[in-house]
């Protein structure tokens, strides 16, 4: 989250310096700056944020000549991603110049649309440990496997399980004392799970047969994301022996299925300085907001300037708001989000994001073919 | 918190673990169980009527009980002693007892023969007693947390009830008016009001081993009269104590009091005794006997054993029963009435001071006034009970061997001891709650309760709770209120709503019960201490100034001159150990009252001298390292015990910056007001009080975990949870308790916040993807069993597989034995659907006469009876989690399935904070709908902010806040009650601080964004973790509906209730509405066609019912023609009605007209 945010140093502030850059302006007419800030800020108050709607029409300020029509060559020309941070699994970066909603669409599809390889079915041979079988089923659904699911097919409930469809994964752990008073396989983690690239051990019982390996058709070993997730505990003498199948899905039917433990975005934030406080009034500013404000001279001629440090909510500390209301005020750009992915390890982050993008196109395609059909059906007659 | 006792005040707490550790969560119980063993079973055998069992046939026959022992809970089968483990008993429905057995001596012939057993046990088996858990006879004492876990125990569970025939069953404490002490009060309603003043009673409730009885005084026409049942009438109590004695007026005003008016208000009744002629002794006494009850019959005092008595004089009688009836605690010792004169005396006094000073007359639910009786005491008195039984079965058996004149053998009455009477009484009254004692007349019912295994606090607190004698239909309000007397003893936030609202008590976290301690020692330190005997001082001299009488449990002790010095030099004594702990002392008015009784209420307290606590931080420092435990600060005169009484002489600061000169004790700590079950909540004293009450019932219902024995047992229904958590903000009770490690909710993430309409009156929504990954999801256990009967000729119930299912493996067996194994009983892991059988067992067809070979019987003399699953409706799956086979006490097999469910939350189950805000799912939303704070936060659930205006729960929103900050700085928080001075509660300032330093705001608000629109908020969101608990009540187990099922035989209406998958009733209410709206085709539709509509032939000219003759023709009953026949509908339970009036001589006609 270290970000650096914008510096605002404009005394009368509201006009958004970001104007220029933002690079939406619309039509040749310029709005009146209250609503430009209103259009592209959210003013984050000590209660109530206000401003916070992206909803426009594109006929909303017509009558002020402007045309808020969405326009791809300016869509282009603002429109930027920078990766900020990318660490293993995490993701963040920025995005400007984008609608709301088409972040959260990205978002939402990441959650619940992207498909991922878990665990579906266990064929439990044998469990004599203390957690019963349908938990231990839905812990074991719950691991992330590192497998891309792009590699596989969706099984529908008639389909018969194939290489195709299904990944088969082996546990069998038994729990031992050993000679040295120790014991052995007393904790079973992620790790024990073994990956059966020849298919069912017992396709008597599973009906799950591949006609060939799948050992050529994944390129690397099936196996959990992380190694040490507990999944159970034994004590010498218990016992587990199952077989898991793996389908793809979604996160919409089930969490498990979702690539990301979560996607989200928050709003870039923007502090601006709407009149100098001076003397004593800075002094305390700074006091009650380390690190955002910084202190300029001292005495009756102290005056702050608006600092590096990160704020995400920056009202937090300071008690007395009615108080600085008029120096200080908090905003949020409006279509320059930072976006964080944290993915469960079937996917890179960056592909994901990829994917959900194409997602989208798609499901714009499908309604543009929708849309195409529809008038030739409803003028017909 | 000054810097100068922030030691000792934050130090102080420990002795609270240190108490508990010591005494027990439950100690209450489990010490009375054992006083009753150890000493109250020996009292009884010894007592006057129990010691010899004697025979009217032979003078020198007798049978003498010397000693008596209890063994440890142990089995014989075929021939082996076996220890026995309370879980053996639960699984295997079998009682947790040990043999109880005598030492003796008796005749045989002419010889004395004393059998004395060894090894700490007696020579005669008498019976079995079931032990208490944890109680000095029970296998778990002592044990530690590995050994428990090998004989399949938890080492939370607190003990203290029983196993009778499998099931777990607690006596409960009950709450009682203290007996022998007298109690002025205003009388009825109805007298008070005649009397507008003055109308007060003295009563007392008077009670010994043998003998129970109540007597009043009472104030009639100005004269004080004696009521007693053994009276036809009241009597003038000059005209009683006349006949104790006191011959001259003079006397009887010496005893009263000569001071102030008290001789004229005795005017009256002096008058009226001149009135009647009784001047003298004699004279009084022929007066009494005029008015004993029974006119001359003796009344037979109760399990006297049915000997007859020799007739005596009605004048005798009224001396005996003056002696022994009247006043019956008060000794009187070869008709030496002195100290019962002198007691009622002074309860004509205490009632002649209430009639000048209406603030003398006691308030009846002032908590000094009472007493709770515990298990011990109530299992003495059914024991001696028995034991009386059992000795006159003896005598019976004695009386009719010997009266025979010649015998084959000697008798030996030894062998005709039967251990049933004691075994079978002890277990059934435990194991049906019915209480029924001969001797006292007394019968009660439901004493015991089965103990509620839903959560592990609800076992908990069952063990704590008190209930109380009175009616729960009457509309009083007195005893349901919670009385200042009550502070610190019983919980002020634990009672039920409804009914038995106050009626139904729960201890608070420190409160002891005392039990009986012997009198005679206390007694005789009194009187070296300077209290001179009653019967050796003058009657002039009980009323000098500055004197005291002195009362030992309500009995006059003597008097004592410095009352005051007296009362500091008793307790000087207590606290050196020379005087039992729990003994009170106390000045009430003008007397000093020594308490030794069981049952009062009493907890410890710092002891002050002149507001100086004696407990210093050297003395907790010896704590801390170990080598003091809570009974050395006893022992060391640091703290005492304090009843309620004692309490009332005392001066108690809760805080040490409260301690001034005249504080005499210092609260060890003020959350320990509040019980077991209200120490969950966090911050509760930030709560609207009723909050809490309501929390305490809820906390029962919440799942969670059970015990650590919890999937060892084989409960009817076990609710556990998933996974459960422990609170992230924690109480110092919960730690105590050990909730901490048995919790029962889980730290969801909430947003308050009006997120969609399906959160409105209290209805939560819920995050599909937190259900997902597990999130209230919960496992229930139903237990399914069966035994195999044994009958009288020998055949017995079997279990098979059905022949239809053995047949050739190629041949599919029929759906419903599925999942049955090859013993014919389901095999554990198998997944069931509906109407699947269990345990395929089936019965002979004849269980009576004797059949030739019964071990080989063909399949035809069996029919099936089986225990079939009836399931869930909407395909829901279980499965089949273990099955127990075993033999109970009968030796009969015992067959217990356990089937298992586990469900993750639906629409309608119902959840709830621990603040008494209770919620049903509303909707289940997709994670992607959820909001989403800046930090990628999605709530688990969303709840309405409109819970909280009305509701004022502020603990709520400090647990909210509390919890975040335990989440950011990775540290539990606390939220003890009133414990912020202590530091045993976080302050909301410090959480906020800790807030701001993690990045959030001070207010614990959130910059949230809509996942749906993707928009930000306008509203900060408060949000954060918060303990929810998931409560038992599941809209699976609820939901039901039916268009058309079974109906009831008789009426042939549709039947009632779910279980019998009954229709929905259209109520009065209902049909008000209808008649009212106009709606009649409706009306006749819901109530009769689609009820029971029933066709009748009518005949038209004399109106009755007609019948279908043998050509099919519906005829007249009384024509017998089908002529004038018509043919309508009524409701089935009209015709019914018809004809149960013909059957009782009433002829209802149906007089029919065209329409």
């Amino acid at each position: 989250m270290a970000r650096t945010k914008k510096k605002q140093q404009a005394v009368p502030a509201p006009a958004p310096g970001s104007r220029d850059e933002a690079a939406t302006s619309y039509g040749t007419q310029q709005l009146p700056d209250a609503l430009e800030l209103a259009r592209t800020r959210v003013l984050c108050g000590p209660d109530v944020n206000i401003h916070t709607t992206s909803t426009i029409a594109a006929s909303q300020w017509a009558s002020l000549g402007v045309d808020a029509a969405f326009d791809l060559e300016k869509f282009k020309k603002g429109f930027q991603v920078d990766i900020t941070r990318y660490e293993g699994y995490d993701m963040e970066f920025e995005m400007k110049g984008v609608s709301c909603a088409l972040a959260n669409s990205l978002r939402r599809i990441m959650i619940s649309e992207a498909p991922t390889m878990a665990i579906e079915h266990v064929y439990i041979v044998n469990n004599t440990s203390v957690i019963q079988d349908e938990v231990l089923s839905h812990r074991l659904g719950l691991i992330p496997l590192k497998v891309d699911p792009r590699l596989f097919q969706y099984k529908a409930k008639e389909d018969a399980p194939s290489e195709q469809n299904t990944i088969v994964l082996k546990l069998k752990v038994e729990c031992r004392r050993l000679p040295n008073s120790g014991m052995e396989n007393d904790k079973v983690y992620s790790r024990d799970l073994q990956w059966l690239p020849e298919g069912s051990e017992m396709p008597d019982e599973t009906s799950c047969r591949f006609a060939s390996s799948q050992a050529a058709l994944v390129p690397e070993d099936v196996r959990p994301v992380h190694d040490d997730i507990l999944i159970a505990k034994l004590r010498p003498g218990q016992a587990i022996e199952l077989e898991c199948h793996c389908i793809k899905g979604v996160g919409d039917d089930h969490a498990k299925w979702s690539p990301v433990a979560t996607t989200w975005y928050r709003l870039m934030p923007e502090v601006v300085l709407l009149q100098q406080p001076r003397g004593k009034i800075a002094e305390e500013l700074v006091e009650q907001l380390p690190g955002l404000l910084q202190l300029l001279g001292s005495g009756d001629h102290a005056t702050v300037v608006v600092g590096d440090a990160p704020c995400s909510l920056c009202w937090g500390a300071c008690v007395d708001k009615e108080r600085y209301m008029p120096y200080l005020q908090l905003r949020k750009i409006k279509d320059h989000f930072i976006f964080t992915i944290e993915s469960t390890g079937a996917w890179r982050p960056h592909e994901l994001f990829k994917y959900a993008v194409q997602l989208m196109v798609s499901k714009c395609d499908k309604v543009l073919e929708g849309l195409q059909a529809f008038p030739a059906r409803s003028f017909k007659t | 918190m000054s810097a100068g006792d922030a030691g000792l005040v934050n130090q102080k707490y420990a002795l609270l673990p240190a108490f508990l550790q010591a005494k027990g969560l439950i100690r209450q119980h489990v010490s009375s169980f054992n006083h009753f063993i150890a000493s109250d079973l020996l009292k009884i055998i010894k007592a006057k009527g129990n010691e010899r069992v004697t025979c009217d046939a032979d003078p020198n026959f007798y049978l003498r009980y010397t000693n008596i022992y209890v063994g440890r809970p142990s089995l014989e089968e075929d021939y082996i002693q076996t220890e026995l483990t309370p879980n053996q008993c639960r699984l295997r429905d079998q009682t947790y007892s040990a043999p109880i057995s005598v030492d003796v001596e008796y005749t045989r012939g002419k010889e004395v023969v004393i059998r004395k057993g060894k090894s700490g046990a007696g020579a005669i088996l008498i019976g079995r007693m079931p032990i208490m858990l944890r109680s000095d006879r029970c296998v778990l004492t002592g044990k530690s947390e590995e050994e428990l876990a090998w004989v399949g125990e938890c080492p939370l569970d607190p003990g203290g009830y029983f196993v009778v025939k499998g099931t777990e069953k607690v006596i409960l404490i009950q709450e009682q008016l203290s007996k022998n002490r007298i109690i002025i009060d205003t009388g009825t309603p109805a007298l008070a009001a005649r009397h507008s003043h003055g109308a007060v009673v003295a009563s007392v409730t008077s009670s010994t081993h043998e003998r129970k009885s109540k007597t009043n005084i009472v104030s009639k026409h100005n004269r004080l009269m004696l009521k007693h049942n053994a009276f036809t009438e009241d009597v003038n109590i000059v005209i009683v104590m006349r006949a104790m004695g006191v011959e001259s007026d003079e006397e009887v005003l010496q005893l009263v009091g000569t001071e102030g008016p008290f001789a004229s208000l005795l005017t009256p009744t002096l008058q009226h005794c001149k009135e009647e002629g009784v001047y003298t002794r004699q004279q009084a006494l022929d007066y009494l006997a005029g008015k004993v009850k029974g006119s001359g019959r003796p009344a037979s005092p109760a399990g006297g054993g049915g000997f007859t008595r020799r007739t005596r004089s009605r004048v005798d009688e009224a001396r005996d029963i003056l002696a022994n009836v009247v006043l019956c605690h008060v000794p009187v010792v070869q008709f030496d009435y002195q100290q019962k004169v002198t007691y009622i005396a002074v309860m004509v006094r205490r009632m002649l001071y209430a009639k000048l000073d209406p603030s003398f007359i006691d308030d009846r639910d002032y908590y000094g006034n009472k007493r709770l009786e515990l298990a011990g005491g109530l299992l003495a008195l059914l024991f001696e009970d028995l034991f009386k039984r059992m000795n006159a079965d003896l005598k019976r058996q004695a009386d009719s061997s010997l009266s025979k004149a010649n015998r084959a053998t000697q008798f030996d009455i030894a062998k005709c001891i039967r251990t049933d009477t004691i075994t079978f009484g002890l277990e059934h009254a435990i194991s049906s709650g019915n209480w029924t004692i001969k001797r006292f007349r007394m019968e009660r019912k439901g004493v015991t309760q089965v103990l509620s295994r839903l959560s592990f606090i609800s076992a908990v607190g069952m063990m704590t709770r008190i209930t109380s004698q009175f009616e729960k239909t009457r509309k009083v309000s007195g005893p349901r209120a919670l009385q200042p007397s009550q502070w610190g003893m019983l919980c002020p936030a634990d009672t039920p709503e409804g009914e038995s609202c106050g009626l139904v008590k729960n201890l608070a976290l420190m409160t002891h019960v005392t039990t009986d301690e012997e009198e005679a020692p206390i007694a005789r330190l009194a009187h070296i201490m300077g209290v001179e005997p009653a019967s050796l001082v003058n009657q002039s001299e009980l009323r000098e100034r500055g004197c005291a009488l002195v009362f030992l449990n309500g009995n006059i002790l003597g008097v004592h001159r410095r009352p005051k010095y007296f009362v500091r030099s008793f307790r000087e004594m207590r606290r050196r150990g020379r005087v039992g702990e729990f003994v009170s002392v106390y000045m009430q008015h003008d007397t000093v009252q020594i308490a030794s009784d069981g049952g009062r209420v009493c907890r410890p307290l710092i002891i002050c001298d002149r507001g100086v606590p004696r407990v210093k931080d050297e003395h907790l420092q010896l704590l801390r390292m170990g080598k003091w435990n809570f009974n050395s600060f006893l022992h060391s005169g640091l703290l005492e015990y304090l009843d309620v009484n004692e309490e009332n002489n005392s001066l108690v600061a809760l805080y040490e910056a409260d301690c001034g000169p005249r504080v005499t004790h210092l609260e060890i700590e003020p959350f320990t007001i509040l019980g077991v079950v209200a120490g969950l909540i966090p911050f509760p004293h930030h709560n609207q009080s009723p909050r809490n009450t309501y929390q305490c019932a809820m906390g029962k219902q919440a799942m969670g975990n059970v015990a650590f024995n919890q999937l060892n047992r084989m409960d009817t229904l076990l609710y556990l949870l998933c996974y459960p958590q422990r609170p992230l903000l924690t109480t110092k009770t919960i730690e105590l308790v050990g909730f901490d490690r048995l919790g029962a909710g889980q730290n969801a993430t909430v947003a308050v916040m009006s997120y969609s309409g399906y959160d409105i009156e209290d209805a939560i929504v819920m995050n599909r993807a937190s259900l997902d990954r597990g999130f209230g999801r919960c496992i229930v256990l139903r237990k399914y069993g069966t035994s195999l009967k044994k009958y009288a000729n020998r055949t017995q119930d079997r279990i098979v597989l059905p022949a239809a299912a053995v047949g050739p493996a190629s041949a599919p067996r029929p759906a419903k034995f599925r999942v049955l194994d090859r013993d014919g009983i389901a095999a554990a892991g198998e997944v069931l659907t509906q109407g699947e059988i269990l345990v395929n067992k089936q019965m002979p067809t004849n269980t009576r006469d004797p059949v030739s070979n019964p071990a080989a019987m063909p399949d035809t003399f069996y029919r099936n009876a089986p225990v079939s699953w009836k399931g869930y409706t909407g395909g829901e799956k279980c499965v089949v989690d273990k099955v127990l086979l075993t033999s109970n006490d009968d030796c009969s097999c015992v067959v217990k399935v356990l089937v298992r469910h586990t469900r993750r939350p639906e629409l309608g189950d119902k959840f709830s904070s621990r603040h008494g805000q209770k919620g049903v799912v509303g909707s289940i939303w997709s994670q992607s709908d959820m909001p989403f704070s800046e930090r990628g936060l999605v709530p688990d659930l969303i709840m309405n902010p409109h819970g909280f205006p009305s509701r004022m729960t502020v603990g709520k929103m400090i647990e909210l806040l509390g919890s975040k900050a335990a989440v950011c700085t990775g540290r539990f928080h606390y939220g003890t009650a009133f414990g912020e001075p202590a530091g045993l509660a976080d302050k909301v300032e410090s959480i906020s601080q800790e807030l701001v330093e993690a990045g959030y705001s001070y207010s614990g608000k959130d910059f949230l964004h809509s996942g749906i629109t993707g928009e930000a908020l306008e509203a900060h969101i408060f949000m954060g973790p918060v303990y929810y608990q998931k409560l038992k009540h599941m809209v699976l187990d609820k939901m039901h509906a039916r268009a058309r099922g079974p109906r009831v035989v008789l009426t042939r209406q549709p039947t009632e209730g779910r279980s019998r998958d009954g229709g929905l009733r259209l109520g009065e209410m209902e049909r008000d509405c209808l008649i009212g709206y106009g709606a009649s085709m409706l009306l006749l539709e819901r109530l009769m066609i689609s009820s029971d509509q029933f066709e009748v032939q009518v005949c038209t000219h004399c109106g009755l019912m007609g019948y279908k003759r043998h050509d099919g023709l519906a005829v007249c009953p009384l024509l017998r023609s089908p002529e004038h026949i018509a043919s309508l509908r009524i409701p089935y339970a009209a015709k019914l009605l018809f004809q149960e009036l013909q059957s009782m001589n009433i002829v209802p006609k149906l007089l029919l007209a065209e329409a």
